[in-house]
């Protein structure tokens, strides 16, 4: 099984033979090339151009992050699977309003139900149904937008009846984050956005042309789009646990006058758990097969592309347990 | 401009051996939207290739069709290497494919084709005659209504559960 290589430390990147190894302070460690699925890169990574050779050759993404664990960008190696067919039908979707808005309103709607499975969890009223019927009279993506933006302010507001004390938010900050929570927030949805990203990189679906989010708006704006289906299952629910199992206190983050971070510890234990939860399995209902988190978010990709085929219409995954 | 009969015939040997195992998997491949790289199946079958015939070498023409190996002997033989028969019927239609290929395209004569199953220290031999020709042409035909139409409808088989189309058949 090939799996996601997270490095923390700051190291060196570098190839022999068809072996890629990392080497930092304590050592040389040898990742063998056919086990890499995806590499996490957060520390400072330099890396040799024979290694980017192998790494592009076999198809592995390398995601970056900055000092502040903020996603920088990605090494998308050149595309191997391409579907002209395909990338005509993902443009057709995007120019025609009407097809467009039918995936955009998928997106949020999929978003928030899973936010309200969250809350349900801890049995939290909410009004995210409520909410979500204005969708069907909404015409324009920036009404989408809107009714998304709704469901979320309710939806963090509740949150906070979920968090200890010391971890509750008054709103949510992006850019710095101001407190802990928010700071795990920005740091697991980053992480999101990158995992979607690779399982796009592996289905024939062009990671620029988005539905819900502007193609413009980032570069791999589609990984935007599937992210929000998956942040409330894979972020939300993490950070609750890693909460009030008190997994995670004060000393996990690094806090300034005007921002908060998760330092090098805190980040350690919350990657290790956000792994855990990439591989762990449920039985699908429809496969009738054992598929794990990870695994879902490529179905995603799947449903997208058999949408755009029209071969079968897009429900948004919704977890049903 | 390529004449309707050379068009026809820019077909692969893989959806030739597809279109008898599943229209829905020849529609897919043919819009390369491809899933074999993640199959374990079908890396289990390129190692298999190259373990049992190392000294021979797979021949491309026309970037079109793929022969294992090829043997000169009083004909020219063409080889396949396939890990079991369970696949007979596809098997043989590529490789008739192959056959008929060269003898319209290139003006080969006396062609045979053999399906090696070494895994079953079995050989299969094939010989492409009159009727099998005009069978190929029809099935030709009949790839290229599937192809042009809209994707079909999977059928659930006892063989999805292998293939590497199955989630996304079935999701």
């Amino acid at each position: 099984m090939k799996k996601n290589y997270y490095l923390l430390s700051d190291g060196l990147l570098k190839r022999r033979e068809n072996t890629v190894y990392f080497v930092n302070k304590d050592g040389k460690k040898p990742i063998p090339i056919n086990k890499i699925y995806s590499i996490y890169a957060y520390g400072s990574l330099t890396f040799s151009s024979q290694a980017i050779h192998l790494l592009a050759k076999e198809g592995i993404p390398v995601h970056f992050f900055n000092y502040y664990g903020y996603y920088d960008g990605s090494f998308y190696p050149r595309e191997k699977l391409l579907s002209g067919d395909l990338i005509i039908k993902q443009a057709e979707h995007y120019l025609n309003h009407e097809k467009r808005i039918i995936i955009a309103k998928k997106f949020v709607e999929g978003a928030s139900k899973n936010m309200e499975k969250v809350l349900k969890y801890y049995s939290l009223e909410n009004k995210i149904s409520t909410i979500l019927l204005d969708l069907t009279g909404c015409n324009m993506i920036t009404e989408v937008m809107n009714v998304e933006g709704r469901i979320r302010a309710n939806y963090y507001q509740k949150m906070n009846e979920i968090l200890p004390e010391n971890f509750k938010m008054e709103k949510r900050v992006k850019r710095p984050p101001e407190n802990m929570i928010n700071a795990l927030i920005s740091f697991g949805n980053s992480m999101v956005y990158s995992t979607v990203l690779s399982e796009i990189y592996n289905t024939q679906l062009n990671p620029t042309i988005s539905y819900l989010h502007e193609p413009s708006e980032r570069r791999f704006s589609l990984a935007l789009d599937l992210s929000e289906i998956f942040k409330p299952i894979l972020v939300d629910r993490l950070i609750f646990y890693l909460v009030n199992k008190r997994m995670l206190s004060e000393d996990d983050f690094e806090k300034n006058l005007n921002y908060c971070l998760l330092n090098d510890k805190g980040r350690k234990k919350f990657i290790k758990e956000y792994d855990e939860r990439l591989k762990k399995t449920i039985k699908h209902r429809e496969l009738n097969r054992k598929v794990s988190y990870k695994r879902l978010i490529r179905l995603e990709a799947y449903k997208l592309i058999k949408h755009l085929l029209d071969s079968k219409e897009y429900t948004p995954f919704v977890m049903w347990w | 401009m390529l004449s309707d009969s050379e068009k026809e015939l820019r077909i692969i040997g893989t959806q030739i051996n597809y279109y008898f195992i599943c229209k829905t998997k020849l529609w897919l491949f043919s819009h390369h939207i491809q899933m074999e790289q993640e199959s374990e199946l079908v890396s289990l079958g390129k190692l298999l290739h190259q373990k049992s015939y190392k000294d021979e070498k797979e021949y491309t023409i026309d970037n079109l069709i793929s022969v294992d190996f090829i043997k000169k002997r009083d004909c020219l033989e063409l080889h396949e290497v396939k890990k079991s028969n369970k696949m007979e019927k596809s098997h043989e239609y590529q490789l008739l494919y192959y056959m008929y290929y060269l003898k319209d395209k290139k003006g080969i004569e006396n062609i045979k084709g053999i399906i090696n199953y070494p895994k079953m220290r079995k050989k299969v031999t094939i010989d492409l005659d009159e009727s099998k020709e005009m069978e190929l042409m029809d099935i030709i035909k009949d790839i290229g209504n599937v192809i042009n139409n809209e994707a079909p409808k999977p059928v659930k088989m006892k063989i999805c559960k292998k293939c590497a189309y199955y989630e996304f058949c079935w999701i």
